[in-house]
């Protein structure tokens, strides 16, 4: 079996949203808006940190679009995740004005201290590693994005404190 | 009677503990039992001064900056709420060179309002042009903004009267304002700063604009990568909402205009006006061949009036102090103010906003005091990633579009980041070809396949592999980019990589030992 369809149809843990009841209210609430897609995608990745396989039919059944419609707008857009995520999301700037103040060095520290990189979450889920290009934080770079926070001025030493924090908690909590 | 304290809710602010300065500020002054009123404000700009803390004296506003969390407690032991004396006191904020220079349009309420407080916006000026541009004919308007000179500050230039014309003029039912709040260009945050810090002032200019061109309705296409600025625009829309700004009756007019926020998801494309209506309208962000023009047939097929942030932040502005005002600053046929922003490695990054004309050495030494390592300043990218990267020999050229793009640069949207002397120009080359790959949409070949095969010309070149000729298929290839892409993504990435050859061509003779191996023979992913 798949191992994405079999995420979707094993049993809900309690306190964590249902797959298929998010994506039909999502779809129920917007879809009297225009171009409502990127919006739909956004409100289901915004509860489910991901946008499961099984959307696609149900979005395409709703839109009136084809499922390859959908599947290559899911897929275009560099926000959209089809996995889940790990607990933590770090996203660190690539873009110019970050690596003029040493950004790449971050990315191989992480690399070589923490085992981390782009597009792939850490063995025991605590974070996944994400690249961004410009946050609008330029004068105060490197720059990176903790859960959706932006941080400034990012140093190596800095990074480890919430690597190993993240990394701590997925310890004593799988 | 309580002391009105500021601090800034600017994202690049808390980014550095704006919001627990603000918090360790609330909760002595508590425990003090001093009855205080905290404000959060936009920045001012002034990002080494950040968290930048105002308190209203009788003296006026007086600024104390960087001031940690950790500061807080000797800045209550100094009487700081009364101005008093500290290490970190900087003084009436107007008094700084650095905004003491600036020509401050566009920006005019940053850093000293409240964002979203509209009495406040109002107090500084904020709704005369809106009121001005009820009272007035469309063509009077449209006129008013072809005289102040306004070209699109998004990057492009176009002068802002002519779109505005022919959106006026075309015969539709339903027209559109459309906000391309997508400015991904790296080194570049005035967007977001008006977003979080006067998010009024782009609706006061939407709503304008579209009572001057017959539009009822309006989309912002924000950047998801702006997480912060979406919260206080969405605020924002509601209290203009509420203090009819906005609606189907507007200040009692019995004029109509709605506006909507759309989410962008990360694609940099989508900051080029045809994929951004082809994303707003819910599909890939692919660029649509011109014409037919987004003026006479842009979102969902309607006439559409497109702008960057920063030109319909500009609108009111120029409809209440009148395009003759505006034309008043500037150089040449760039006509007005453009809010600079100095980013990378410089010791003061900022926004300053000036008339066009000031040089580029002047903003680098005399605004940001040279680089923040303190080593030489050896290439400067100003317009975001599709810019030219210039050497000193070039830093007295003057930054107005005209003569800056004589010189092989581009203005854009004035973003300006510094590399010191550290800096490798043949990984920045391979780099601007590695984002081309990243971002390009997919729809022409030069841009889809020639950024891959870029990189990978490049990485023989600093490997040290048949140098010569590989240096001459790099040309070949930028030559291709440039003369057979559709639109700016591909047809100026060659701009970045040829101005490093051109200026930096030491840079791609280094021995090959001495080549970043590692990294560069990185795979490109999309995802």
């Amino acid at each position: 079996m798949d191992s994405r369809l079999q995420a979707n149809t094993s049993p809900t843990v309690p306190g964590t949203p249902d797959p298929l009841a998010t994506i039909d209210s999502v779809i129920v609430a917007m879809r009297s808006l225009p171009g409502a897609l990127l919006p739909m995608l956004h409100g289901i990745q915004d509860v489910l940190g991901h946008v499961p396989g099984a959307a696609v039919p149900r979005l395409a059944e709703a839109l009136n679009l084809s499922q390859a419609e959908v599947h290559g707008v899911l897929s275009f857009y560099h926000d959209f995740r089809t996995v889940p995520p790990g607990r933590h999301i770090l996203r660190l700037c690539r873009a110019e004005a970050c690596q003029a103040m040493g950004c790449d060095a971050l990315e191989t520290h992480l690399q070589k201290r923490h085992g981390l990189t782009f597009h792939e979450t850490a063995t025991d889920g605590s974070v996944t590693l994400e690249p961004v290009y410009c946050m609008g934080n330029c004068a105060c770079a490197p720059s990176v994005m903790v859960d959706g926070e932006v941080r400034g001025r990012v140093t190596a030493g800095k990074l480890d404190q919430w690597v190993q924090q993240w990394r701590a908690n997925a310890g004593g909590n799988p | 009677m309580s002391v009105t304290v500021y601090v800034p809710n600017d994202s690049a602010a808390i980014g550095i503990g704006a919001n627990a300065t603000a918090q360790a500020i609330s909760k002595m002054a508590a425990e003090r039992g001093i009855p205080i009123r905290v404000i959060r404000n936009g920045s001012r700009g002034l990002f080494w001064l950040e968290p930048f803390v105002e308190v209203v004296t009788s003296e006026g506003r007086i600024g104390y900056g960087p001031v940690e969390a950790q500061d807080v407690p000797s800045l209550f032991d100094a009487r700081f709420l009364d101005g008093g004396p500290h290490r970190l006191r900087i003084g009436h904020p107007e008094s700084i060179p650095y905004l003491a220079q600036q020509e401050r349009l566009t920006f005019s309420r940053v850093g000293i309002t409240d964002p979203l407080s509209i009495p406040d916006y109002e107090a500084h000026g904020g709704g005369r042009g809106l009121r001005v541009a009820l009272q007035a004919p469309p063509a009077d308007l449209v006129e008013e903004i072809t005289k102040s000179g306004l070209r699109g500050r998004g990057g492009a230039a176009f002068p802002a009267g002519i779109k505005w014309k022919t959106v006026m003029n075309a015969r539709a039912e339903q027209k559109y304002i459309v906000c391309n709040a997508d400015e991904g260009d790296s080194g570049t945050f005035s967007d977001r700063m008006i977003l979080e810090g006067d998010p009024f002032v782009l609706i006061e200019g939407m709503v304008i604009a579209g009572l001057a061109v017959g539009a009822t309705e309006g989309y912002i296409y924000l950047r998801s990568e702006y997480p912060h600025a979406w919260v206080i625009l969405l605020a924002a829309i509601q209290k203009a909402q509420d203090a009819g700004y906005l609606g189907s009756n507007i200040l009692g007019s019995g004029r109509r205009f709605e506006l909507h926020v759309r989410l962008g998801a990360g694609a940099y494309i989508c900051g080029e006006e045809t994929a951004m209506l082809e994303s707003l309208e819910g599909k890939r962000g692919m660029v649509r061949p011109k014409p037919p023009i987004p003026a006479l047939s842009g979102l969902w097929g309607r006439p559409t009036l497109i702008h960057n942030v920063m030109t319909l932040a500009a609108v009111p502005v120029i409809v209440d102090k009148g395009g003759a005002f505006y034309a008043g600053f500037g150089a040449g046929r760039s006509r007005g103010t453009l809010p600079f922003q100095l980013a990378g490695n410089i010791k003061r990054g900022g926004l300053v906003e000036k008339s066009f004309g000031v040089t580029l050495r002047e903003m680098l030494y005399d605004f940001g005091g040279g680089s923040a390592s303190g080593r030489p300043i050896r290439a400067v990218q100003v317009g975001g990633p599709l810019g030219a990267y210039l050497p000193e020999s070039k830093f007295d050229t003057s930054l107005d579009y005209e003569a800056f793009s004589a010189s092989g640069g581009m203005v854009g949207h004035g973003g300006i980041v510094v590399f010191d002397d550290t800096v490798d120009m043949a990984r920045m080359a391979r780099y601007a070809m590695e984002f081309c790959a990243i971002e390009s949409c997919g729809k022409c070949t030069p841009c889809r396949i020639g950024s891959t095969r870029g990189v990978e010309v490049i990485d023989r070149v600093i490997q040290g592999r048949q140098r010569t000729e590989n240096l001459t298929l790099l040309r070949d290839l930028c030559d291709t980019l440039s003369s057979a892409s559709l639109c700016a993504m591909g047809g100026l990435t060659p701009s970045p990589v040829l101005s490093a050859l051109t200026h930096f061509p030491e840079d791609f003779q280094r021995p090959p030992a001495l080549a970043p191996g590692g990294r560069a023979s990185r795979t490109i992913r999309r995802h």
